[in-house]
């Protein structure tokens, strides 16, 4: 018997020792990335392609090159379901994984995002929300942790107004036109509001804003006042079932589809597909190219499907938001790089990461390397400006496919800027933060 | 006095003002009614055979919408798909009735509401670990044109659900009416003992409501499914049918139709002429504020049954 528990006992010891050795050494040189994701859900079919390019990017990184100079990339997903109570969870309980924790955190989910910024400080894990969250969060004075370059809905809403400047031929021509906005009831769908307001001022357009409550799958009355406006243009903030079903009205009330502009949520496949050859023309903002013709997407067929090419099309490649999460992927891996080059090739930590992000300078030579020239635009961040002040791209779908139209157009910095760092300011008192000097 | 502008002066110059939009308004609101009774009529079904609100008709609709276009994917014909589905949707009510019901028959009608939440997870995720999560767009071939009338917009689609839903109206009338399996249906709804002694076979009637009340879901389906793609928000049209049934009653099909109607329309009235004051988006919870207010007057809804119970 004695014999026995003392078997036990040496076993059980050399399996415990040998197991959380083996644990660390799982999580030695290892960055962990926590993903939060939602593939099931009403905003599944958003969620999926965003998740399946983020997997992809970090898989080729780990694949193609050997991690991050060398350091692999750990990832784990949690389901969200695009909901802010269980996005908060996913976070707490993969904040604290991996060797130094979460290297950074990616809500993809305004609400998460508004959620997690009084944490990000505390918790020392930087927010990297590309072009959603909260749009005042583009001043790094105030908002140390979070970053959300490459544009803000500030930003994109100016630049909508410019396109259609562009597209009436001078700013002259847009007083009197009438514009609507048709936006998701919700902190997200409101955010375009406050510039679209301004620019109104400011050139004399007749601004009316038409909100959808939650999910928007009925939409009638909106559209009915849209006949009745009957609209120059028509912008729109929407999100999941809200797209689709707005691209199937416009169509049924005979609105021309060139004149109707989502936002860059609002134009990706599965918004147009359920409207059929309907969905001809509209048009929508982005911040990367479309399609899968690019060096990175070859680089994920050979190295993520091993050429499978049906496989890669069933997990999404070169869908709209698919290459959404290969580029956001990617402002991770060259964050976290950037901050390799000041802290040496090993894990780094939330707090060393954050520091990557503020001094990430992706020139068009380094977007070049990692097979993603013309994909998107350069960016460099720095203390101050957390937004970079990216260039808004327009797309188009064609009844097939979508794609890039016209010149990437650059916001109007002077009108947004002084609105953030209001916001900011209004931010820091509310808050008792005192913005830093940069 | 600019308050009172807005809520009781401008609403109605506006629709004076332009009678042909309000009647476009109407219209719209009618033929969106229409829709939200498609829904509304399965939940009646079940109630009113067996007592049971079924938390799970959302999900029921999502299921029958998601097995069609998953055949329809794999290159099956379009009628077969139909008949299809429809086989699918009587399995999955033979299965409904043995695994769920059968083993609750006398419990209290919450218990039943209970296993139907249950039954509404179940559903939700089989059908999209079955089927996927992605938008699949569904074309049966409904014609779906916008065409004008005397200036009034409408669309071939519209109209098409609305004759879909008469034929489908007048079927469960007759159904329940005049059929002796209706009667049955109705028995048991009053009393599953009673009905049980009179000979009624409960788990056969309740596998047939069931069975219909999938039917009446896949037709939802591809309606809702038509015009947003199918995905999992169909499942929450099930809460647009919620403020239909206050007000039409949960016993009667009838009202169903009529609450349905009366809803879109008071909806998409409320949310033009007056969402601007409120900050727009009104229509949700004007539909609940609609109903509640029928309900001050009709506890038992529009053409619900009065229950008296004598102590």
């Amino acid at each position: 018997m004695k014999f026995r528990t003392l078997f036990l006992g040496v076993v059980g010891a050399a399996v415990g020792v040998t197991g959380i050795a083996g644990v660390k050494a799982a999580f030695a040189d290892e960055q962990f990335i926590p993903m939060l994701v939602y593939r099931t859900g009403p905003y599944a079919p958003s969620g999926i392609p965003v998740a399946n390019g983020f997997r992809d990017y970090y898989t080729l990184v780990n694949k193609r090159d050997g991690g991050i100079n060398g350091v692999k990339i750990a990832f784990e997903e949690c389901e969200t379901q695009y909901n802010t109570k269980l996005g908060v969870e996913c976070y707490e309980k993969l904040k604290g994984k991996g060797q130094t924790g979460a290297s950074l955190i990616n809500p993809y989910s305004t609400g998460i995002t508004y959620q997690l910024i009084p944490k990000a400080p505390v918790d020392k894990v930087p927010i990297l929300s590309m072009g959603y969250g909260q749009t005042a969060s583009a001043d790094g004075r105030v908002f140390e942790w979070v970053f959300n370059f490459p544009t803000t809905y500030w930003s994109q809403a100016s630049a909508f107004i410019k396109y259609v400047a562009h597209e009436e031929k001078g700013y002259d021509k847009l007083k009197g036109k009438k514009i609507v906005h048709i936006y998701h009831n919700s902190a997200y769908g409101k955010e375009a509001n406050p510039t679209l307001e301004a620019l109104a001022k400011r050139y004399g357009y007749k601004l009316t804003l038409l909100a959808v409550d939650h999910p928007g799958q009925e939409q009638k009355a909106t559209w009915l006042q849209v006949r009745r406006l009957n609209p120059d243009w028509i912008f729109m903030s929407g999100w999941g079932v809200m797209n689709q079903v707005a691209v199937k009205e416009a169509g049924g009330i005979n609105y021309p589809m060139e004149k109707f502009v989502g936002n860059w949520w609002s134009g990706t496949d599965a918004d147009v597909k359920p409207a059929g050859t309907g969905a001809k023309g509209y048009k929508s903002a982005t911040f990367h190219g479309a399609g899968s013709g690019f060096k990175v997407h070859a680089d994920i067929l050979k190295h993520v499907y091993g050429g499978d090419a049906a496989k890669a099309k069933e997990n999404n490649i070169g869908e709209v938001l698919y290459n959404r999460g290969v580029v956001n992927a990617m402002f991770g891996v060259e964050a976290i790089r950037t901050a390799m080059g000041k802290f040496g090739n090993k894990a780094m930590t939330g707090e060393q990461v954050r520091w990557g992000l503020e001094n990430l300078n992706l020139t068009k030579a380094r977007l070049k390397e990692l097979g993603m020239d013309g994909f998107t635009a350069p960016v460099k961040v720095s203390c101050a400006d957390h937004e970079t002040g990216g260039p808004v791209l327009f797309q188009q779908w064609d009844g097939n496919a979508w794609k890039v139209i016209g010149k990437p157009l650059s916001p109007m910095v002077d009108v947004v800027r002084p609105m953030i760092e209001k916001a900011a300011a209004d931010y820091a008192k509310e808050n008792k933060i005192t913005p830093r000097s940069c | 006095m600019d308050l009172w502008n807005v809520l009781f002066v401008a609403p109605f110059a506006d629709m004076i003002g332009s009678p042909r939009f309000l009647l476009e308004v109407i219209i719209g609101g009618l033929l969106t009614g229409v829709m939200y009774s498609l829904v509304a009529l399965g939940f009646v079904l079940i109630f009113k055979a067996s007592g049971v609100f079924n938390f799970a008709q959302g999900a029921m609709v999502l299921f029958a919408a998601l097995t069609l276009v998953g055949l329809l994917e794999h290159g099956v014909q379009v009628l077969f798909a139909l008949a299809a589905t429809g086989i699918i949707m009587v399995l999955l009510a033979i299965a409904i009735e043995r695994l769920i019901l059968s083993p609750l028959v006398n419990q209290e009608g919450i218990i039943l509401f209970m296993a139907t939440i249950g039954l509404d997870f179940v559903l939700r995720g089989a059908g999209q670990i079955a089927w996927g999560s992605n938008v699949k767009p569904l074309d049966v071939g409904i014609p779906d044109k916008p065409f004008e009338v005397a200036g009034i917009l409408l669309n071939s689609f519209d109209l098409f659900a609305a004759a879909i839903a008469a034929v489908l109206v007048t079927v469960l009338a007759v159904f329940f009416q005049k059929t002796g399996v209706g009667r049955a249906l109705r028995a048991v709804a009053d009393d599953h003992q009673a009905a049980l002694s009179v000979g009624i076979p409960l788990r056969t009637i309740w596998a047939i409501v069931w069975s219909v009340a999938g039917i009446v879901g896949l037709v939802a389906g591809i309606m809702w499914g038509a015009k947003s793609g199918v995905q999992f928000s169909l499942s929450l049209i099930a809460l647009k049918a919620l403020p239909v049934l206050i007000l039409g009653g949960f016993t009667s099909v009838p009202g169903a139709i009529i609450g349905g109607l009366i809803i879109g329309v008071g909806e998409k009235i409320a949310e033009i002429y007056w969402a601007p004051p409120f900050g727009g988006a009104i229509e949700n919870w004007f539909a609940y504020m609609l109903a509640l207010v029928f309900l001050l007057f009709r506890p038992q809804g529009l053409f619900g049954e009065r229950i008296i119970e004598r102590v």
